[in-house]
């Protein structure tokens, strides 16, 4: 398996290097390179997987990295069947959405330095998941960040997407501060940053330490998965092509936070803590985004707040212990959300640019794939029954309650019936109704070519089937989590006290509809006045629109101020006060020399003279004394 | 290996400019040639130096001795171990990578110009390498006059300012460590009866506590400025802005380095137990310095001057690691200086380039590059990058090990509880400030639309200044991928003067 193994990271990163070195020349061939390398990838990861199922596990290092000392650290992979999972979501939702950029990006100016980031992108993805050690997966934690950072602000002669690349990166380094601290405090503590050395030694923790060190790591978890307080970078990256915000910002890259937590899960529980700060922060940034959805205009930014919301209930999953499921929220959200974000951009491109859903309406008709697919893609993020995401979403909110946690379990049940609203009230604007954009661009409405319809109906297609295949419940567990029962443990199945899991199926079922059928009461029983969409109705609406002011209160509390400093000690400080003072010395030098002209010979022999002179006199008197 | 090996690496540029003296005038081209051939011929010769290590020993290799004025103590002593066999290297292989990027930038007196950079480079090797105190200082002081010259001649506007106080700032330091070091060599004579400037001889010595305190004063006041660290680093900018390209890439790349390289040659093993009690000073002027530079820089409009703050920064880092005694941080130190040396160096070229085609550094003349100039774009991000500690490059390397060497340190002090973690924990907050400054800068310089139209046509970069960037760029992938072969050199050197300095402080 070994050689398999570094064959998934090798194939995009030799598709990274071909066309970095000689996009110039490839230029609109440049899919040539990236798709089949991407493809390679995936078909490797399948052979992975596979012999993962048989029940084989590999680690094995590279070559040794950064060492002095007693630190030493290895370029490791290791593949058990978490990383197996990963590597197959990152690698095959990876391919679709590189077929689907050919269409998509078709005639950019930068097609060859798109496919270029989108390779490298796979490339540090794959690493980071395949990483067997904490520095390793540090390393390209910060990697996919910066292919988040260049593929953000990828039309870079926008302000506003050079603006937002920079905050991501900047935000996400506010993250990896406490990640990287984390980091270090591990080794200190434990002397290694090996996963199967750590989670062995966790035990010699004491819980305190554990706490810090779970909470470092976590700080770089809300960091790159978007969670309260350092959410406000994920919107913003909307700026990107849409297949960047399908492929790192729905389906991969902001679930690494997720991926670290469920890895390092023997040290979160070794704190117990963390685990509740994991969970409630997963919790309130679900309900949080939710709400924030409703009121957006901008069909990417309601999937953005979507996405936030749902690695909430995520985190919120692994909060309460529940891994397996967590991580299959994150397998069929890379579906549903990959889906719905292509679905967006295929409406984006049929429209000539248009991302207001304020000028959409009535596209059904004209782009019918683009339509059932992201129908698909909206039940299923609805969770209605029996699409993926109802499976999914059920067993975090049923783990949340038998945990003993009614007050999340019903912030999560909420949150899942804002979901239901906010979903289905862009399909309706978006699809439904009477057109709202200009005559022009109505004319221009076309259905996107095929290499862009296909990934939407093999996303939609497994949004479609992968509750039923491997999600249904069961007294072992769902067949998705006796995969992965070799890392996280099976639970054993208790009797629960309250509410049986058959009601609180029905009432996931239920909060589901009501949010379906209220998004119809409102947008589509009676014909919309996209005026008034997005003005502000009353206070709360406004606080909705303005994202409850999050990155008003940042700028004021740390931006500003910033800046403000920093102006202060460069001009003010630096050079009135510390160079004020050198000046000022030799000023006071000169005007002393001035006196003392007499002695000035113009010989510099003499004052080499003078200075050893006068250095032999001062140790002179030292040595005297 | 046998022969004056290092001898020959040191003056190789010196005798160079020598015969440069010969050349008729009016022969620019041939001139250019022949420095930039001498300079990469010591980079060549010096590449022996690494070849013939020994990474294994601690000790002092290819050493030289020779009597000079035995009645002095004085000798010829050279030699280098892992501490100095990098900075060596850094100094030869940056040297005519800076006379190549001069070519074009420097079109007036340019066999004296060239001669100044050889004599220079001469200089720098020399402190490197010298083994005796008091040659070591001879160096110190001579590499002087040729950083003057290139300042004070081939400088901008200001250039008579800005050479007259980096003279006149570093010369202050310097009296005062000559004072030390006399005092050192009488002390120590009149405890032994050796009167001796030999390094070695003179490392074994424990000086008595209260003068080991001020003769610790009078050598890191001068490392301090030469480093520079907070607050004695206002020479730096002036110096850097005024000085043509060449000059800053020495000055940054290589001529800071003698100040966190004495540090660890000198203050460390001669006077252990006053650097000891000086750890909480240094270590709060490193992180002072540290993120008060990233602020700082991060509201320049001048690009030089941005980069010039981003050294108090990066070198904070640097002393921070020395000072921490654990093998992570004296050896993260040492990676950073050869790392800053390549990324700051690479910035400063990257600067000039802009500099020639606009005359102007200022960062509101720029916007919209990657349009116009998309390859000077690239190299532009991946070595702000670089300089950001983006882990995969250079940066990265030594500044992990530097805070993981921080947070050892802190945690070997329980007594002094949660409060000794503040100082791993102000250090990691300068790489949020580095990404902030460097980004920013970036933006504004090669992202949006091209609003000047100044910047439209301008040419991308030729074959020599990729010639120049190449070389750079392999090196800061080489050690952000697989540093070992760098790291690896280091350690054995470094391990014995971490023992050396707990024996003589008396810790175990």
């Amino acid at each position: 398996m070994s050689t398999t193994v570094w064959l998934i990271p090798f194939f995009p990163l030799l598709g990274t290097l071909l066309n970095a070195l000689f996009g110039r020349w490839i230029g609109r061939h440049a899919h040539w390179i990236a798709v089949p390398s991407n493809g390679l990838s995936f078909l490797a990861s399948c052979a992975v997987f596979l012999s993962v199922g048989r029940g084989e596990t590999f680690t094995g290092d590279l070559f040794p990295w950064i060492q002095a000392g007693a630190f030493k650290t290895a370029v490791t992979a290791l593949v058990d069947p978490l990383s197996a999972v990963m590597l197959l979501v990152v690698t095959g939702v990876g391919f679709l959405i590189h077929v689907y950029s050919v269409g998509y990006m078709h005639g950019d100016p930068g097609y060859a330095r798109f496919f270029t980031y989108l390779n490298l992108f796979v490339f540090s993805m794959v690493m980071l998941v395949l990483a067997g050690n904490f520095l390793v997966l540090y390393v390209f934690w910060e990697a996919v960040g910066l292919c988040s950072y260049l593929l953000i602000g990828f039309w870079y002669q926008r302000k506003a997407a050079a603006d937002a690349g920079k905050k991501a990166f900047i935000v996400n380094r506010v993250g990896d501060f406490g990640f990287g601290l984390g980091v270090m405090y591990l080794w200190v503590a434990l002397g290694t940053l090996d996963y199967s050395e750590v989670f062995a030694k966790v035990g010699t923790l004491s819980p305190e330490t554990a706490t810090v060190i779970a909470l470092l790591l976590f700080a770089g978890a809300c960091g790159k998965s978007a969670q309260l307080p350092l959410h406000t970078w994920l919107p913003d990256a909307m700026e990107g092509p849409t297949p960047v915000s399908a492929l790192i910002h729905a389906a991969t890259m902001v679930t690494a936070g997720i991926y670290l937590v469920a890895r390092s899960h023997v040290l979160f529980e070794r704190s117990g803590v963390a685990l509740d700060v994991v969970a409630w922060v997963g919790g309130l940034t679900a309900l949080f985004a939710a709400t924030i959805g409703l009121a957006q205009t901008d069909i990417k930014r309601v999937l953005a707040y979507s996405t936030i919301s749902q690695l909430g209930y995520m985190f919120a999953g692994v909060g309460v212990g529940a891994y397996a499921a967590a991580i299959f929220h994150l397998v069929t959200h890379a579906f549903f959300k990959a889906l719905l974000f292509l679905g967006a951009g295929s409406v984006i491109h049929g429209l000539g640019g248009e991302q207001d859903l304020r000028k959409m309406g009535g596209l059904a008709p004209r782009m019918v794939t683009t339509t059932v697919t992201f129908f698909v893609g909206a039940a299923g993020l609805a969770g209605l029954p029996p699409l993926a995401g109802f499976f999914s979403k059920d067993e975090i909110l049923a783990s949340a309650y038998h945990a003993g946690r009614p007050w999340l379990w019903a912030l999560l049940l909420l949150g899942a019936f804002l979901t239901a609203v906010y979903i289905s009230r862009a399909f309706i604007l978006a699809f439904r109704g009477a057109p709202r954009m200009s005559q022009e661009v109505a004319r221009h409405i076309h259905e996107s070519p095929r290499v862009m319809t296909a990934p939407l109906g093999i996303l939609a297609l497994l949004t479609a089937v992968a509750g039923v295949a491997i999600g249904i419940p069961s007294a072992h567990g769902t067949a998705f989590a006796r995969f992965l029962s070799p890392v996280f443990p099976l639970a054993e199945e208790a009797g629960h006290a309250g509410l049986s899991a058959l009601t609180l199926l029905v009432l996931s079922v239920i909060a589901a509809v009501a949010g379906v059928l209220l998004a119809w009461l409102i947008y589509d029983s009676r014909p919309v006045n996209a005026e008034a969409i997005g003005r502000p109705r009353n206070w709360l609406h406004a606080l909705l629109l303005r994202k409850y002011y999050v990155d008003e209160l940042y700028d004021f509390l740390f931006v500003r101020p910033l800046v403000r400093v920093a102006g202060f000690c460069a001009r003010a400080f630096d050079l009135g006060f510390v160079d004020g003072i050198v000046n000022g010395v030799g000023r006071l030098v000169v005007g002393w020399a001035g006196a003392m002209r007499l002695v000035q010979t113009g010989y510099v022999m003499n004052y080499a003279l003078a200075t050893l002179l006068g250095a032999v006199v001062i140790v002179a008197f030292f040595l005297s004394r | 290996m046998t022969g004056p090996l290092l001898s020959a690496v040191t003056f190789l540029p010196a005798l160079g400019a020598l015969l440069l003296a010969l050349f008729p005038r009016g022969r620019a081209a041939l001139v250019r040639w022949f420095a930039f051939l001498v300079a990469a011929a010591a980079f060549a010769v010096s590449l022996l130096l690494y070849v013939g290590f020994d990474a294994a020993r601690a000790d002092y290799q290819f050493e030289e001795r020779l009597s000079w004025m035995p009645s002095f103590g004085i000798s010829y002593h050279l030699g280098i171990d892992g501490i100095s066999l990098l900075l060596v290297l850094l100094t030869t292989f940056l040297s005519p990578l800076a006379l190549l990027s001069s070519w074009r930038a420097v079109e007036d007196r340019v066999k004296e110009f060239s001669m100044s950079m050889l004599l220079l480079e001469t200089g720098i090797l020399g402190v490197f390498v010298s083994l005796d105190l008091f040659l070591f200082y001879i160096f110190w002081e001579a590499m002087l006059i040729p950083m003057y010259l290139i300042i004070g001649v081939w400088g901008g506007p200001a250039r008579i300012y800005a050479a007259i106080k980096f003279i006149l700032y570093t010369l202050t330091g310097s009296v005062l460590m000559l004072v030390g070091i006399l005092a050192l060599y009488f002390q120590h004579g009149a405890a032994t009866g050796t009167y001796t400037f030999d390094l070695p001889i003179l490392a074994r010595y424990v000086a008595p506590g209260g003068s080991q305190v001020w003769l610790f004063l009078a050598f890191a006041l001068a490392f301090a400025i030469k480093v520079p660290m907070f607050p004695f680093h206002t020479w730096l900018p002036d110096a850097h802005v005024e000085a043509p390209t060449a000059g800053s890439v020495i000055l940054a790349g290589v001529l800071l380095k003698m100040g966190t390289y004495g540090f660890l040659r000198f203050c460390l093993p001669l006077f252990p137990q006053a650097s000891l009690t000086f750890v909480p000073w240094i270590f709060l002027l490193s992180l002072v310095g540290i993120v008060y530079g990233a602020w700082v820089s991060m509201v320049q409009p001048d690009l030089k001057k941005l980069v010039a703050y981003s050294s108090v920064s990066h070198l904070g880092f640097v002393v921070l690691g020395l000072f921490t005694l654990t093998p992570q941080g004296i050896v993260g130190g040492i990676i950073q200086m050869v790392n800053h040396g390549l990324s700051t160096g690479a910035l400063f070229l990257l600067v000039g380039i802009l500099y020639e085609r606009r005359h102007t550094r200022l960062i509101a003349e720029f916007g919209g590059l990657w349009k116009a100039i998309p390859a000077f774009s690239v190299l532009f991000m991946i070595i702000s990058l670089s300089s950001l500690g983006l882990p995969g490059l250079n940066g990265f390397v030594g500044e992990f090990l530097i805070l993981v060497g921080a947070f050892a340190w802190a945690s070997g002090l329980p007594a002094a509880g949660p409060l000794a973690y503040l100082v791993p924990v102000l250090a990691t907050s300068g790489v949020i400030f580095a990404a902030v400054y460097l980004l920013w800068m970036y933006q504004r310089v090669c992202f949006g639309e091209i609003t000047n139209e100044a910047n439209r046509g301008l040419p991308d970069l030729t074959g020599r200044e990729w010639a120049v960037l190449v070389p750079v760029l392999i090196f800061i992938v080489w050690i952000g991928v697989y540093p070992r072969p760098f790291t690896g050199m280091t350690e054995a050197s470094v391990q014995a003067l971490i023992a050396q300095v707990q024996a003589k402080a008396g810790i175990h």
